[in-house]
């Protein structure tokens, strides 16, 4: 299992902030699990979207887009970040 | 070295004043707070909600501390960033440096700033006339960012 974290306008239009997932076989980088969530369609298909411009950490990293994921990681999604 | 992120205000001089006991080698101490201002994009901001990435805020702004001091004699460094509902007017983030001379202190600053706003895990949404909205990332931020990599 992974845990998965979405905030901000991502978490609101998701309608969901957290969830467990059970890591799909072949899914092994943070582009096949997008492209995985995406598959879920609606508004997953929307915002997973390769050509949204989100941002994504593992166990609270920033993440390239090729980055690994593997079992037992938290992995985050978000927007670009506007703190300060 | 001390990273808070909190729902309540902050007291720069209380702060600075903790920075400055029992360290006789500080001689400059630079500073940054930012605000809450009333108009956004045009529009009137009567509310402004910030949301973070619990662990993650903080090891990604300790980390930013760590990047600044290994670019400048930064002898001690603190940032407050607040979280939750905030108003026009009131403190949103707190940024000291302390360093032996005036220039480390204000480039290590303004670094740790620039740094935070592109980097930090931190998002504002506003409530304006035309109800709430996420605040969208500026270019004009990263470039400001960028400029410390040359």
């Amino acid at each position: 299992m992974i845990t998965l974290l979405y905030f901000a306008r991502l978490r609101e239009a998701l309608g969901t902030g957290q969830e467990q997932l059970a890591l799909p076989a072949g899914v092994t980088t943070l582009t096949a699990l997008r492209a995985h969530l995406a598959l879920r369609g609606g508004v997953w298909a929307k915002e997973m979207a390769a050509e949204r411009n989100l941002r994504a950490a593992v166990n609270q990293t920033v993440a390239a887009a090729d980055a690994p994921v593997t079992d037992g990681d938290e992995v985050a999604f978000f927007p670009p970040v506007t703190g300060g | 070295m001390n990273v808070r992120v909190q729902q309540q205000d902050f007291d720069i001089s209380a702060e600075i004043a903790a920075m400055r006991s029992g360290n006789p080698k500080i001689g400059a101490i630079a500073s940054f707070v930012g605000v809450v201002r009333d108009i956004n994009e045009g529009d009137a901001v009567s509310t402004m909600t910030l949301e973070h990435y619990p662990g993650m805020t903080e090891k990604s702004i300790a980390g930013i501390i760590d990047q600044a001091r290994g670019r400048w004699e930064v002898l001690d460094a603190l940032v407050i960033h607040r979280v939750g509902t905030l108003r026009p007017t009131d403190q949103i983030v707190l940024v000291i440096v302390a360093s032996t001379h005036r220039g480390d202190a204000f480039a290590a600053c303004e670094f740790i700033m620039d740094y935070l706003k592109t980097q930090a895990p931190f998002w504002k949404k506003e409530i304006t006339p035309q109800g709430g909205r996420w605040v969208d990332a500026r270019v004009t931020d990263d470039k400001a960012a960028e400029r410390w990599k040359t």
